[in-house]
């Protein structure tokens, strides 16, 4: 789980992807899951009767048409959101459980520093409120994680001196602070620029091999959701409901190059069908 | 990383030597304030010529050399006085500011006391502080308290409605991180509500910092034998108008100065860019 302090570390990180895939538990399950928003003027069912499984060490995507609940089902993993009825099991906890064990860690749209922090300090944030029932030294070291995410030599910068990309970069070291088992995503590059997007979609995925975590990660991009995932969760609308669990075969690692592939247009044809009929 | 070292080596200075540059700035920096400058020259000398040329009695208008010569000639009498002014004026800027961080921080975790204290908050607001300043006196007497009292109230107000704000301006984004950290209230209070609170509070310390100078003046009006407000009742009833026109101007004077200061400190205590969201 150590996630090694160089930043092309790929070669290595062939041993933590087999150690990952051995193990072939799940890490959240999801049944029969329903949410609901009361509203003065009725409730409206965000979530219905959605179920699916992410392995232990996967990397999971959401799509969907807006509205179709993605980022509520994510929240509802997250413990954000309170749930109707159904079951959400992260590592056989429930979410509330998993919260207060620090099981997972959340990255949002927007970054969420603290513009008063630098971009350390804001990587120990985490470390310094909350229940912390383990041992503070199981915990990642900050400045290591500044580095994994290739923000080394920028630790004293304060958000506003960093480009939005960059930003970003410190909320996804600030949540492997506590080096989470479930790393839960929304839309975390959807307010990006398209290159600094295609950089940290594919750094994430060396992020990913490199620590073993599993990932849920919603987007609306259908190239990324097809680039990103081992799976991909398509939902559709007005009642959000499963509409298709689809593998994604490509083989790790994964290079951008890959897009331009038959078989890489192939899957994002198909997946745009998806959530067209879902629509 | 690419990315990375654009935004450092960008910061760094041009060619240009650094002594330079600072004359250039001051320089910079005297063509902005100049105009203000010379139309408050030129306003001095209007006053002179139209008080002089005319011949305008004293005890209307005095001329600035006159009032200028007050402060040579009177310096003692005007010192003696300051200080009490200054002293009500600080404490009472302690005192409203405190009170009303402590409210505003009680408000923002229980909405209950919000409702019941709130609207009366606005009403005691509403009085005119010149009406409660004898009811003040009455109840206090003729020290210090009072004038106290009167600056803390006129602080109060316009600091508790800005740190209400401040300490709800907190992204519901950065509510749930730390809803996800499992922070508690008291956390999310020190951590993050106090510290995105601070322009908020800062906006009202600068109010506040003059508004205090003329609570301690307004009390000082009534029953008092000290300070610069006693002194302009004094000067007034006795026709002393370069003498009014000098406290006054050391009134100001005195809220210029608690204004910088406060503006220094918040320079200094904010490095960050308030208003940006990230």
């Amino acid at each position: 789980m150590t996630p090694a302090p160089a930043v092309a570390a790929a070669p290595g990180a062939a041993d933590i992807v087999a150690a990952s895939a051995a193990s072939g538990g799940t890490a959240i399950s999801v049944a029969d899951l329903m949410v609901r928003f009361e509203g003065a003027a009725g409730g409206v069912t965000a979530l219905d009767r959605v179920g699916f499984d992410v392995p232990e060490g996967g990397l999971v995507t959401m799509l969907g048409p807006s509205g179709c609940g993605k980022s509520t089902l994510l929240r509802a993993v997250a413990d954000l959101v309170p749930i109707g009825g159904g079951k959400i099991r992260v590592f056989g906890r429930t979410p509330e459980q998993a919260r207060l064990a620090r099981d997972f860690a959340f990255v949002f749209q927007d970054a969420t520093l603290l513009p008063w922090r630098s971009a350390l300090d804001n990587v120990r944030l985490p470390l310094e409120v909350g229940r912390r029932d383990g041992d503070l030294d199981q915990y990642a070291e900050p400045e290591e994680l500044l580095a994994l995410v290739g923000l080394r030599g920028r630790e004293d910068a304060l958000p506003h001196e960093l480009s939005g990309g960059m930003r970003q970069r410190v909320a996804i070291a600030r949540a492997l602070v506590c080096r989470p088992r479930v790393l839960l995503m929304d839309e975390p590059f959807g307010a990006l620029d398209e290159l600094t997007r295609d950089k940290l979609n594919e750094e994430l995925l060396r992020i990913w091999r490199e620590t073993g975590t599993t990932i849920m990660f919603v987007t609306h991009s259908v190239p990324e959701a097809a680039f990103l995932g081992e799976k991909c969760l398509v939902l559709s609308a007005q009642p959000g409901r499963v509409r298709e669990y689809v593998d994604i075969g490509f083989p790790s690692p994964r290079a951008l190059g890959m897009r331009d592939t038959l078989e890489f247009v192939q899957v994002t044809a198909h997946l745009r069908g998806l959530i067209e009929e879902a629509q | 990383m690419t990315t990375a070292g654009v935004g450092g080596r960008g910061a760094v200075a041009g060619p240009e030597p650094a002594d330079a540059h600072a004359v250039r700035a001051e320089r910079a920096q005297f063509r902005r304030h100049a105009p203000a400058i010379v139309t408050a020259v030129a306003m001095l000398g209007l006053w002179q010529l139209v008080v002089t040329g005319f011949g305008v009695p004293t005890y209307i208008a005095p001329s600035p050399v006159q009032v200028a010569q007050v402060f040579v000639e009177q310096g003692d009498v005007l010192w003696i006085n300051f200080w009490p002014t200054l002293l009500e004026a600080m404490a009472g800027f302690a005192l409203g500011n405190t009170i009303a961080v402590l409210l505003a921080v009680w408000f923002v975790h229980n909405r209950l006391a919000e409702r019941a204290f709130y609207p009366i908050a606005v009403f005691v607001n509403t009085i005119p502080i010149i009406a409660v300043a004898p009811i003040l006196v009455l109840m206090l007497g003729n020290g210090y308290a009072p004038k106290i009292v009167i600056a803390a109230l006129i602080c109060f107000f316009p600091t508790l409605v800005n740190m209400v704000r401040g300490l709800k301006a907190v992204s519901p984004q950065m509510l749930e991180l730390m809803r996800v950290l499992s922070a508690s209230d008291r956390e999310i209070l020190w951590k993050i509500r106090l510290q995105s609170s601070l322009p908020f509070l800062f906006a009202a310390l600068k109010i506040a910092s003059t508004t205090c100078v003329i609570g301690a003046i307004v009390g000082e009006w009534i029953g008092s034998n000290y300070g610069l407000g006693s002194l302009i009742i004094e000067a007034t009833y006795n026709f002393r108008a370069p003498l009014l026109y000098a406290t006054v101007i050391l009134g100001a004077g005195l809220a210029v100065a608690a204004f910088t200061t406060t503006s220094l400190i918040e320079r200094r205590v904010l490095k960050w860019k308030p208003g940006a969201v990230f």
